[in-house]
This record gives structure tokens, C-alpha cells and sequence, in this order.
């Protein structure tokens, strides 16, 4: 393991920027290194696209004001992809042969992250998916940065049925991240003999959760385990709160994201507890750096979410990786990669495991009290074992042995 | 045993009453401008949008709720009208070309709350409290109020296009533009009127949800779009007995089905009842039933 990234991450965090003068453009040529950000800024998903975007520009404008890579200033790419998953596969096309990105930076859901992979398969483009997912991309190209199903809800699960008891009611959002990570709520469940008492699917275009609500009060369980995606869902809150249904709720999409404690009146998120790797309440002297440049060098920004820091520090990890292999050959760049990295991230020391293209994520659940403040409890790295040591017969996926272009699911493993 | 049977009972009438009144909420605004002017106004969603952000923002600033929801009123009514005058005129009677404009007017709105006002508003908390039966509670504003609001605002549209001179005019106008100009309406006028008032109907729609919707972001629009849409075609041409027709039946459907296997199937059994609703009855359920009026008139 090599400690490349440490020092010069927590140097750009604590540095302030001057980004704007970083002369970065945002359709510019080709010429030179170029990385493609695509990222929703209109569209369903802009409230927590937006913030990934500014904080990939602002570790590219850094790192640049700091000398670029190799000597050469870092070229950005960023057309808005609008929530978009045809736009989003026409762009990713459009970053691979017409500008030729030396690595790409991409979508906020899974299903914008499967609608492209064939794209990057096809032309083994290094690419960053940088948002927290229900896990198991085991591909030669992709580098899932943001905690899986299995860290965030290994996180919080657990301790919501230490803190309050085992029955569980499982909502989710009805595709393919909200199914998987359900799933893995009941592996957890079986590890642990806790009890399913209720579980529902629910559409994305839902609002209304009166019914979803009476059924969780006819099961009345300890607590209730939430995936549940987008704004639509994000109603299901204030009624919650409307209802005064104060079960507490687990949950791995919320507050981290769309900063859901910000934008809501207490109490509605009162107890509730994500299991996440980052948070800008987390404070810290590097996170507090990391948070301060952040709003210097995008001042009307609403939140600095988990996925946005995730981008960040994934652009630092790509730097030290292209320094290191002396070359921007996304094969060669990979190759370094896989050999694994300790990085200085904003939200604590974390390890790239070069086998996986996994992180092994400072885990912690933050809790939302009656005010809505934030506080942080049950600190933990964890490291990405489903992929590392359960699929494949307990084999595991080693990207460095063998080539893959797989999605593992618990199924695979688990019976669920 | 029987206690529980009652609170089921209970939470499935509150369940039906909170569906019934989105229904009717969401789609009289559209109904008046589909039913009377023969527009479809693909930017109807985008409509309520205005009067959601019209009052969260005047909420915001320090207005009292009820004072917020009539801004947002005003605000949506003001800005129907400026996009009747600007686009809507010109399209009366193309259905076609209406739905591209106003599809390309609902982008357009979008984009710039998004721009004007960032990704989202700090939501409203919902009013009211709750009521609570055996295990469950019921949001008052949600269940009672917001499904009352829908019952009083389907009078006063019944007694304005029956009771009142403007009514008889604008009934005129809609039915034959040429004759009535003759008898001396002012149609545009009339048209005018229509669009502001399906206008400020969007417009309430949006600030009695402000605070029932949760987030508050540019593209909830589409959230209110293909359920009023729905029950618009399943309702028929007539405003009133359209709209309280369909919202009945789709709110029964969806509640019971929502109640006893899930939002999911609730949503899929509402689709499948207008499917084949349209399938029995083309023209809807006013259209229904003003065939068989003429039917039995014919008879006399």
C-alpha cells in the first residue's frame, strides 16, 4: 500500500482555492488531459447532482491552480445530462470519442450507472461511479467510490436493533437499488435473527404514503429500515411527522443526499439515523477545511453532500494514481490503481482496495434529533467483504487476476 | 375483534377521502381548460407549481400560512393569464399544437424556478395534526380538510357556470363562439376569464399542497400531471360531473387496492380501471351520461 494522496489532499483541503482563476473551461478542446463530469443539474436528480459536480470542478480547479498533473492543466468536460438516461448515454459517448477523457465522472443513480456500463465497457473507459449504491459492480473499468448497501446499512441495521429492538418494516424505493438494498436488509436480518415484519416496494413517482403509513402502524414494528429515493418520496417524512408516527428509521438515503434535515421543518426527521461515510456536519480540522473551500468557491451552494465528497477525493485518488504510472493511459493509470491506495479523504482515512475497485469506508450513523441537529455515533471502517471475500464461493472478485464486467447480487450469495 | 374491523374500516375512509380529494384537486384546473376551451395543457402540472412556490416563498418571507396560499393563488391566476394572452389564444380548438406548446411551456418553467430559485425550497410542515384511531392516525389536513376544500371548490364551480350570468356566457362562448359574439359576448373575454379561472384553480391546488407535498423542487410538476390527466380522461368533457365522478371511482379503487396489497398495486389497479374504463366508455363518464340524458329525452 502506498500512502501517495495524504499529504497533498489534506494540503488542498486546508488551502482554500482561488478556483475561479484556475482557467478551466467548461467546453473547451480536447487538447491535453481531459476529464468528462457528468452530472445532473436539472431534472430529478439535481438536488444531489449539483453538488457532486461543483465538488469535482472544485478538486480539478485545485489541482490545477497547483501545477495540473504531469505539467499539464486538467481539461473539464461538463454538459448537464438533466436526469436524463438516454441523454446520459449519448454524453457518455460523446466524452469517450469526441473528447477523449482520460477518465469520467458520472450519474447519481444506479440506473443512469447500468444504463451507460455497456457504454464503458465497450471502450474501456476508466470511470468513477461516485454514488453510495446497493454494491456488487465488479468491473475491469468502474471504481464504485461511495459505500455499498452492505457498509451503510451493515452500519446503521444493526445498531438501530441494539438501540431499539428487532422487529423491522423494510420501505424502499421499486428498482433496482431500492430491491437490492431491501435485500440485503434481510441478510442482515438473518445474520442477526432479526424479524421482517413488513416490507414494501414503493414507486418512484409516489407522494402520497397514508396507506404505506397505516400499514406500518398495523405491524408496529421497532423501526423501520428507509431506502427510499428522490424528492417525491421524501414526502413520506412529513407525514410521518403529520401522523406523529415517531418510530425511529434507519436509512442509507437520506440526510447525506438531499440534506433532508436542512430542507425540512423540525421535527420531521426526528430519529431518524443514516448510516453514512460523510456528512459536512462531521467537522474536524480536514473536514472543516474541506467544507470552508467548498463554499468559497461555490457560495450559493445548498449542501456538500456524501456523493460530493466522494467525487472530490476519487479526483485526488486519480491524480496521485496518473503521477505514480508517470502517464494519463487509462490502462496503465488502472493498473496502479489496483495495487491499492491509502487515501486522506475529507471524511477520514479510507483504503482503496485495488482487488474490488471498492473502498473500505470510515462508516458512522448520524443521527437527527427533535431540532434536527446532527450527531455521530458507532465509528467503524468497514471494508467491502461481499465482493472480496462471498461471491464466488467465497472466492471473491479480484479485478487483478481476472477480467469481469459483473454485477453480484445478495442473491448470489444469500437466500433472500 | 370488531373494534379492529372499525378502525380498518376507518383508516380505508380516510385512505379514499385523501386520494378523492388530490383527484378532484388536481384535476379541475385541467378540466376547466380541456372540458370548456378544448386545450390540453401539458404545462398544467407546472401550473400548481406556481402556486407552491408562490406560497412557500411568500411563507417563507414571513406571511401566515393562509395569507401565503392566497399569493400563491394570485400569483398562478396573474401568470395564466399573461400565458393565455401570449400562447394559449392562439391555440384554441388545435389540441395538437397546444399540447407541443404547452409541453415546451412546462420546460420552460421548470428551468427557470430551477435557475430563479435553486434546486428547492425549504418544505411547509403539514397543519392540522392528526386523528387517531385503534393503531393508525390520519393527517386532518390530508383526510378531512383538503377533501372538503375539493367538495366546496366543485359547488362554487357549479353554481358559477349554472347560477350566474358570466356562467351562461362563458357556456355560450364554449359552445358556439360565432353566435354568441353575435348576441353581443365578449368571447375573448369569456376565453380570457376561463384560463384564469382554470388558472387560479391550479393556482389553489398548489397552495392547499405547499404544505402537504413535502419537497419542494422545480420538477415536482410532472407529480400532479399524469393523475389528472387520468381522471380527466376518465371523467369526461364536464367539469363537475366529470371531475366527481372519476375522482370517486379512482380514489375507491385506489384506496381499497392501496389498503390491502400496497401503493404499488394501488397505483397499477387505478391505470388498469381507467384502461378499461376508456375501452367501455370513449367519451367518459359525463360523456356517458349525457348520451343517455339525450337518449331518454329522445325517448320523451
Amino acid at each position: 500500500m502506498r500512502n501517495a494522496s495524504r499529504r497533498s489532499l489534506l494540503a488542498a483541503g486546508a488551502s482554500g482555492i482561488g478556483a475561479a482563476l484556475a482557467g478551466c473551461t467548461g467546453s473547451g478542446s480536447s487538447a491535453g488531459p481531459t476529464v468528462g463530469i457528468l452530472e445532473d443539474r436539472s431534472g430529478n436528480f439535481q438536488l444531489n447532482g449539483t453538488s457532486k459536480w461543483q465538488a469535482t470542478r472544485l478538486a480539478i480547479e485545485e489541482i490545477n491552480e497547483d501545477g495540473g498533473i504531469l505539467g499539464e492543466e486538467v481539461q473539464i468536460e461538463d454538459p448537464d445530462p438533466q436526469s436524463d438516461n438516454e441523454r446520459y448515454q449519448e454524453l457518455t459517448e460523446q466524452m469517450i470519442l469526441e473528447h477523449e477523457v482520460d477518465a469520467l465522472w458520472a450519474g447519481y443513480s444506479s440506473a443512469t450507472r447500468e444504463a451507460i456500463r455497456p457504454i464503458i465497457n465497450d471502450y474501456d473507459q476508466l470511470y468513477f461511479y461516485t454514488t453510495q449504491y446497493e454494491g456488487g459492480v465488479c468491473d475491469d473499468t468502474i471504481f464504485p467510490v461511495g459505500a455499498t448497501a452492505r457498509q451503510q446499512l451493515g452500519a446503521v441495521t444493526p445498531y438501530m436493533a441494539e438501540e431499539y429492538g428487532e422487529d423491522i418494516y423494510i420501505i424502499a424505493a421499486d428498482y433496482n437499488f431500492g430491491q437490492l438494498s431491501g435485500d440485503w436488509v434481510n441478510v442482515i436480518a438473518q445474520e442477526n435473527d432479526y424479524n421482517i415484519v413488513g416490507e414494501e416496494y414503493i414507486p418512484l413517482n409516489e407522494t402520497d404514503f397514508s396507506s404505506v403509513i397505516n400499514r406500518i402502524q398495523s405491524e408496529d414494528p421497532d423501526f423501520i429500515m428507509s431506502m427510499l429515493v428522490g424528492a417525491n418520496h421524501e414526502n413520506f417524512y412529513d407525514q410521518r411527522d403529520a401522523n406523529d408516527m415517531l418510530i425511529p428509521i434507519g436509512t442509507s438515503t437520506t440526510m447525506a443526499q438531499g440534506h433532508e434535515h436542512i430542507r425540512y421543518e423540525p421535527d420531521a426527521l426526528t430519529d431518524v439515523y443514516a448510516g453514512v461515510s460523510y456528512m459536512e456536519e462531521l467537522g474536524d480540522e480536514r473536514g472543516e477545511g474541506f467544507v470552508d473551500a467548498f463554499y468559497e468557491r461555490w457560495p450559493d451552494a445548498n449542501y456538500l453532500n456524501q456523493e460530493a465528497q466522494n467525487n472530490y477525493f476519487s479526483v485526488y485518488m486519480w491524480r496521485d494514481a496518473v503521477e505514480e504510472a508517470g502517464t494519463f493511459d487509462q490502462e496503465e493509470v488502472i493498473s496502479v490503481l489496483e495495487e491499492g491506495m491509502d487515501i486522506a479523504a475529507p471524511s477520514g482515512d479510507i483504503e482503496l482496495d485495488g482487488a474490488t475497485h471498492h473502498m473500505t469506508h470510515k462508516m458512522r450513523v448520524a443521527h437527527a434529533d427533535e431540532n434536527h441537529d446532527i450527531s455521530f455515533d458507532g465509528e467503524q471502517f468497514i471494508e467491502p467483504t461481499f465482493l472480496r471475500e462471498e461471491v464466488e464461493g467465497g472466492e471473491g472478485c479480484d479485478l487483478r487476476e481476472e477480467s469481469k464486467q459483473t454485477q453480484y447480487e445478495p442473491g448470489d450469495v444469500y437466500d433472500v | 375483534m370488531a373494534a379492529a374491523t372499525v378502525y380498518d374500516g376507518l383508516s380505508l375512509l380516510f385512505q379514499f377521502l385523501n386520494s378523492f380529494g388530490f383527484l378532484v384537486l388536481v384535476t379541475v384546473g385541467l378540466a376547466i381548460v380541456f372540458g370548456m376551451m378544448g386545450v390540453i395543457n401539458l404545462a398544467h402540472g407546472e401550473f400548481i407549481l406556481v402556486g407552491i412556490y408562490g406560497t412557500a416563498l411568500a411563507y417563507h418571507a414571513g406571511a401566515p400560512l393562509p395569507l401565503a396560499m392566497v399569493a400563491g393563488v394570485v400569483v398562478t391566476t396573474v401568470f395564466g393569464i399573461v400565458v393565455e394572452r401570449l400562447i394559449v389564444r392562439h391555440l384554441y380548438d388545435r389540441l395538437l399544437d397546444s399540447m407541443v406548446a404547452t409541453w415546451g411551456l412546462s420546460l420552460v418553467v421548470a428551468q427557470l424556478l430551477l435557475i430563479v430559485f435553486g434546486s428547492s425550497l425549504d418544505s411547509i410542515s403539514t397543519p392540522m395534526g392528526n386523528v387517531a384511531y385503534g393503531p393508525y392516525t390520519s393527517s386532518v389536513y390530508r383526510s378531512v380538510f383538503l377533501p372538503a376544500a375539493a367538495l366546496v371548490v366543485l359547488g362554487g364551480l357549479f353554481l358559477l357556470f349554472t347560477r350566474t350570468e358570466f356562467g351562461v356566457k362563458a357556456r355560450a362562448t364554449i359552445e358556439d363562439p360565432e353566435t354568441a359574439r353575435a348576441m353581443g359576448v365578449d368571447t375573448d373575454r369569456m376565453y380570457v376569464t376561463t384560463f384564469a379561472i382554470g388558472s387560479a384553480l391550479a393556482g389553489l391546488t398548489g397552495a392547499l399542497y405547499a404544505p402537504a407535498i413535502g419537497a419542494i423542487t422545480p420538477d415536482r410538476g410532472s407529480t400532479f400531471l399524469v393523475e389528472s390527466f387520468v381522471a380527466v380522461v376518465v371523467g369526461g368533457s364536464s367539469v363537475v360531473v366529470g371531475t366527481l365522478s372519476a375522482s370517486t371511482l379512482l380514489g375507491l379503487v385506489n384506496a381499497v387496492f392501496s389498503w390491502q396489497l400496497g401503493t404499488f398495486v394501488g397505483l397499477m389497479a387505478m391505470l388498469l380501471v381507467a384502461i378499461v374504463l376508456l375501452r367501455l366508455l370513449p367519451n367518459g363518464i359525463s360523456g356517458y351520461v349525457e348520451d343517455w340524458r339525450e337518449r331518454r329525452r329522445a325517448d320523451q
